[in-house]
């Protein structure tokens, strides 16, 4: 049976534990916003934007999606060291030890991962008004559903890794192993066409390259439909991966 | 006679080579503080870890208020309070905040929290976060959570390791408190004054098996039939009339005081049959009795703290 009673109370209550934690905070929501502007300032903003140099460089709106990708990592990495601080420290068997179900400790952190990824993401768009000139053309709350649901998908596997580390301590380390490398094979800054067949292979399936997809066509104004197979990837990865973590998953 | 609260049988746990729980078998009865206790290592919390339905046994059977712990664990769950040895919670999260969230989690409508505070003594504590608490606050808490839903049993690992003397009485008092509202207890301990003031019947563990199962001083009975009494006396005529007392032992003295050794319940009444017969003064009388401690060393040929 699926139960998610709880729920409400833990997600709430992980919030507000999340808040508390200064450092926790601070690092994953203002540092991204503050590169944001740091970048913006350097005039990497207007490089991005003028649609002729772009595609050489970055792919079209290229800042914006690598730093939403930055933001997406670092939910993720927040994600896979709480919880196996959370294992190291005996809470999740404390936990386990209730009628409190798995899928309701990994929802709680889903949606304050989700919520966290949210609000950088709003910060980020009202102090990069500035520098970043989004046309009118640029559908910033479509943008932002896409980030959500790559977000998502990037968070399975975050579950993997918090599954397998071994102590918290190697929770960051190997969770910036898995993440960071995607990024750079996802199509982002050289074109998948331009990669050997081996690794085109790869960033097949990987769904960074699906995220990066999706993200940058809806950049462009491109329509849900045409993205359609880049969400299917997501939701596919999501799945896949959240099978494994359930698999391989060690409460202790 | 009813059906006891927690039956388990032959129940085998092993963690690769190592064989952890061996062949356990035990039955915890309504009302009563059923206590599990050995050296570290022993097997204690596996065992009961099993009956909570936190691991599974390679072997064996378990039944809990008729619930098979691994088929039945999310029902058994609302039925049962848990304390588990080393448990944390998170760091930042206020004493109010986790009698709420595991208030939220049960179905049946929990005990008030706010009530629970009281008698733990948390109620100035409730805005305080989890790590500023003390040791025995900290257990406070977790005796509060395991209670919050109402539970029949309640299950605490080594509830009183690390706190100190005035702490751990304290919580004696509230274990006591949670059978005379007649729920059962099943506790682990390596403490063995803990398991002779507290529990009604022990078990004792060792390498994963079970060595013996009664009340503490039917224990003692059994396997420490010794008595010793020390008395100090003048009576130049004690020593002749000390040696008529039946199953005496061993008789020694400095100076004006005498140990005497024996066996047996009747030894000691037989003491002071022979003192009042015999009219021998004495100006100090005191009985020595063994303990669990010694029960333990008895049957293991080590005391619990090697």
């Amino acid at each position: 049976m699926l139960s998610l009673r709880g729920l409400p109370e833990l997600t709430w209550l992980e919030i507000k534990i999340f808040l508390r934690e200064p450092m926790g905070a601070l690092g994953t929501i203002f540092i991204p916003v503050l590169t944001f502007l740091i970048l913006g300032r350097m005039g990497v903003g207007r490089i991005a934007n003028a649609s002729q140099s772009v595609g050489a460089l970055f792919g079209a709106g290229g800042v914006p999606v690598l730093v939403s990708l930055l933001i997406a990592n670092s939910a993720v990495l927040s994600l896979v060291t709480i919880i196996s601080i959370y294992r190291e420290g005996g809470i999740l068997k404390r936990l386990r030890a209730t009628p409190l179900r798995p899928q309701t400790i990994l929802s709680a952190h889903v949606i304050v991962k989700l919520l966290l990824t949210a609000v950088t993401m709003t910060l980020m768009v009202l102090a990069g008004k500035r520098y970043y000139t989004a046309g009118p053309e640029v559908p910033l709350f479509s943008f932002a559903i896409a980030l959500l649901i790559a977000t998502w998908s990037i968070l399975s596997i975050g579950f993997i890794v918090a599954s397998i580390v071994p102590t918290a301590r190697f929770a960051q380390p190997v969770g910036a192993l898995v993440l960071y490398p995607m990024i750079g094979l996802s199509g982002l800054f050289v074109p998948l066409t331009s990669f050997p067949p081996g690794m085109r292979a790869v960033a097949k399936v990987l769904p960074m390259t699906y995220a990066v997809s999706l993200l940058q066509g809806i950049w462009r104004g491109e329509g849900w439909m045409a993205h359609g197979g880049d969400v299917l990837g997501l939701f596919v990865a999501f799945l896949v991966c959240t099978s494994i973590s359930a698999r391989v998953f060690r409460w202790e | 006679m009813t059906v006891p609260v927690i039956q388990v049988s032959g129940i085998r746990k092993t963690y690769g080579k190592l064989v952890a729980v061996d062949d356990v078998s035990l039955d915890v009865h309504d009302g009563e503080i059923f206590g599990l206790i050995g050296p570290n290592g022993a097997g204690k919390t596996t065992t009961m870890e099993c009956v909570e339905g936190i691991r599974r046994p390679d072997h064996g059977t378990i039944r809990v208020l008729g619930l098979d712990p691994v088929r039945d664990v999310y029902q058994l769950q609302e039925r049962i309070g848990v304390q588990l040895q080393q448990a944390q919670l998170q760091k930042r999260i206020k004493v109010w905040e986790a009698v709420h969230l595991w208030a939220s989690l049960y179905r049946k409508k929990p005990a008030v929290g706010n009530q629970l505070l009281e008698q733990l003594g948390l109620i100035e504590k409730r805005n305080a976060w989890f790590m500023t608490l003390s040791g025995g606050q900290k257990q406070r808490l977790f005796i509060a959570l395991a209670l919050i839903n109402d539970p029949e049993v309640v299950f605490l690992d080594e509830l009183t390791t690390g706190l100190d003397p005035q702490a751990r009485r304290a919580i004696w008092e509230l274990v006591r408190g949670i059978r005379a509202r007649g729920k059962t207890v099943f506790l682990t301990t390596h403490l063995m004054e803990e398991a002779e003031k507290l529990c009604d019947r022990v078990a004792i563990i060792e390498y994963g098996k079970i060595i013996d199962i009664d009340r503490p001083e039917r224990l003692v009975v059994r396997h420490c039939p010794e008595r010793t009494v020390l008395l100090a006396t003048t009576d130049e005529n004690a020593r002749e009339a000390f040696a008529r007392i039946p199953n005496l032992v061993s008789v020694t003295s400095d100076d004006e005081r005498i140990t005497l050794a024996g066996s047996g319940d009747a030894f000691i009444t037989d003491v002071i049959q022979c003192l009042s017969e015999n009219k021998i003064h004495v100006t100090e009388f005191r009985t020595v009795l063994p303990t669990l401690e010694d029960v333990f060393l008895r049957l293991t040929g080590h005391s619990i703290r090697d």
